[in-house]
């Protein structure tokens, strides 16, 4: 699968040299699309990697968290994070390996970054994109808190968040399959 | 047998259908509406005695199927039908194409409500032209027509354990198949310029749930579609229009639908969807990611559960295999629960990474029968059972759930969702 990535990088470069599209025009060959603007991508450029390098300025703790917790998020995932009735956010550690297990942020997620990642993107279920960054950072650091991943006071931020380590970190394996089924 | 033949004649057609539905016990509309005209709905007259005295109705601009039709997708049982998942009926398909109006759902934020002349794609990243495109951009593109079924991953997530679900609607009606027409995204990644450190892609969808999954670039450049169209007409909503990607024989949570935007990375960006979701556990705690190919799998659609046979007699078995990893070279079917096996005949044509019917004439004796279908796709890949399955992956893993299935014919001709 190497081939057709190195072939069609070829192309690319000679394609560029050949041909010059309309002013503007990004697709040499075609001649259609346009660069988007630095607005444009700061707009849409929501994810966050685990080096957290898009994380936004902003911090919170899980003092600062909890209210807005409280107020935007336990009527889904219950008080403390534990009671449902949608997805169980707290506890499980130690379950994985269990004929019961608990798959939470902190018994099963591998990156602190995604909490707030997800958090962002999808939360509240009715009303993503509408926390505030101090908000998500806030509810970010009140869950790991929660699951005893850091202390109540512990400040996060985009330089503390990727430094997280997560219970499942290494919890990770690569496909192995097709599977070999002994017959 | 073969090409369809059987499908293709109207009256044939109808009268097989009629058959099956005479057969069936699921559900009370389809039981209640064996005698003719009283199947029509309550609200609306009967269909004439005879339709050649009366005139018909006239032309239309876009055309419903017929009122006596009924097959439907149903819904999982989840706390909310915004974030929730549909089936579709299987066994009331034929051919290898799935109405689009029937084709599963799988929803994280709903279906949302998306005006074509106002959506973009951004490319962008490790690449060096980056882009914003419009649709009429994108169709004017070189375009490209493949038939591919999608499998969600967590298709017969019930059945690990127990045979939980009543019928093939439920058991395997996470996958669906359509002729899906677009731009291969190799096409795009080349006139955008992919930088070398740039050895992933991140899709994200414009849903509410902007839903995003992380996808390694040799797949991208290989056969990844932007797809715009489904069947012939632009894709529905609930599949994704105006734009979606499809990632042949990868699980269906990857063809990220409503897309919008497509970042050239170094590195997976390790979303939700490809770490809290989608992965799976084994029994030592550790759990497989990035487990992207959807396995060779195959079911049989008549009779299954549901059905009920009326007596003993010839009947001809009808099924669908696939396999993310290429074409089916072949389906063996079972009537005594995997004891004795009979090769099927598979349906031309046979497409890679596309539903595959299979079909084999059966002489039911009106004795308890188990019925099994298991198939070998182009690599040699023979599908497990599902002993084989929780051997190596124990029953907390959740998804690729590719196993063997079994239906238990009863003397009294019902046939049941059965673990053999």
């Amino acid at each position: 699968m190497s081939t057709p990535r190195a072939a069609v990088v070829g192309a690319v470069a000679a394609t560029c040299m050949a041909l010059a599209g309309p002013a503007q025009a990004q697709l040499p060959s075609y001649g259609v699309g346009r660069p988007p603007t630095p607005e444009e991508i700061r707009a849409w450029d929501i994810a966050v990697g685990p080096d957290g390098a898009e994380l936004p300025p902003g911090e919170g703790t899980a003092v600062s968290g909890k209210p807005v917790y409280d107020a935007k998020c336990a009527a889904c995932h219950g008080a403390t994070g534990r009671e449902g009735p949608q997805d169980v956010l707290v506890g499980g550690q130690g379950s994985l390996a269990t004929a019961k297990p608990l798959k939470t942020i902190g018994s099963y997620w591998p990156y602190a970054t995604t909490v707030y990642d997800y958090i962002y993107r999808a939360m509240p279920f009715t009303q993503p994109e509408s926390l505030t960054a101090a908000e998500v950072y806030g509810v970010t650091a009140y869950l790991l808190y929660l699951n005893g991943i850091i202390g109540e006071r512990d400040v996060i931020d985009r330089r503390t968040l990727p430094q997280v380590k997560m219970p499942n970190r290494h919890g990770f394996v690569p496909d192995p399959r097709p599977e070999k089924f002994p017959r | 047998m073969t090409n369809g033949a059987d499908d293709s004649g109207v009256g044939r057609r109808t009268s097989r259908r009629s058959f099956v539905r005479r057969l069936t016990v699921g559900g009370g509309a389809l039981a209640a509406g064996l005698a003719g005209p009283a199947r029509s709905p309550a609200a609306e007259p009967p269909a004439p005695a005879d339709p050649t005295r009366e005139l018909g109705h006239p032309v239309s601009p876009y055309g419903t199927r017929s009122r006596f039709e009924t097959a439907v997708r149903v819904q999982a049982r989840t706390p909310t039908s915004v974030a929730s998942w549909t089936f579709t009926p299987l066994q009331d398909s034929c051919g290898i194409i799935t109405p689009s109006a029937l084709h599963f759902e799988r929803h994280h934020a709903g279906v949302p409500d998306i005006d074509p002349a106002r959506h973009r794609l951004l490319i962008h990243g490790l690449v060096r032209r980056p882009v914003v495109l419009t649709l009429a951009d994108l169709e004017r593109l070189p375009a490209v027509s493949r038939t591919h079924m999608i499998e969600c991953s967590g298709n017969g997530l019930t059945e690990w354990a127990t045979p939980t679900m009543p019928d093939v609607q439920r058991t395997h009606g996470l996958t669906s198949c359509s002729e899906w027409t677009g731009v291969l995204l190799a096409t795009l990644l080349g006139e955008v310029g992919v930088e070398p450190a740039g050895l992933w892609v991140l899709a994200e969808g414009g849903d509410a749930a902007a839903m995003t999954r992380s996808l390694p670039i040799d797949k991208c450049l290989t056969d990844v579609l932007v797809a715009y169209g489904q069947n012939g007409e632009a894709l529905r909503p609930e599949q994704g229009y105006p734009l979606r990607l499809v990632v042949p024989g990868w699980e269906g949570n990857t063809h990220v639908k409503w897309l919008r935007r497509l970042k050239v990375v170094a590195a997976p960006a390790q979303t939700r969807e490809e770490t809290a979701k989608y992965t799976d556990l084994l029994p030592d705690g550790t759990a497989r990611q990035f487990t992207f190919v959807m396995e060779a799998k195959s079911v049989i659609t008549f009779p299954s559960g549901g059905h009920r046979l009326p007596g003993s007699g010839l009947y001809e078995l009808r099924g669908l295999a696939w396999s993310g990893r290429g074409a089916v070279r072949s389906v063996e079917v079972s009537t005594d629960g995997g004891r004795s096996w009979q090769a099927a005949e598979l349906q031309a044509p046979v497409l890679r990474i596309a539903h595959t019917r299979f079909r084999l004439p059966w002489r039911w004796d009106g004795r308890d029968a188990l019925l099994q279908s298991r198939c070998t796709d182009e690599t040699g890949y023979v599908q497990p059972t599902l002993a084989e399955l929780v051997a190596v992956r124990g029953l907390r893993s959740h998804y690729h759930q590719n196993a063997v299935q079994s239906w238990r014919v009863a003397p009294d001709g019902r046939v049941s969702n059965v673990h053999a």
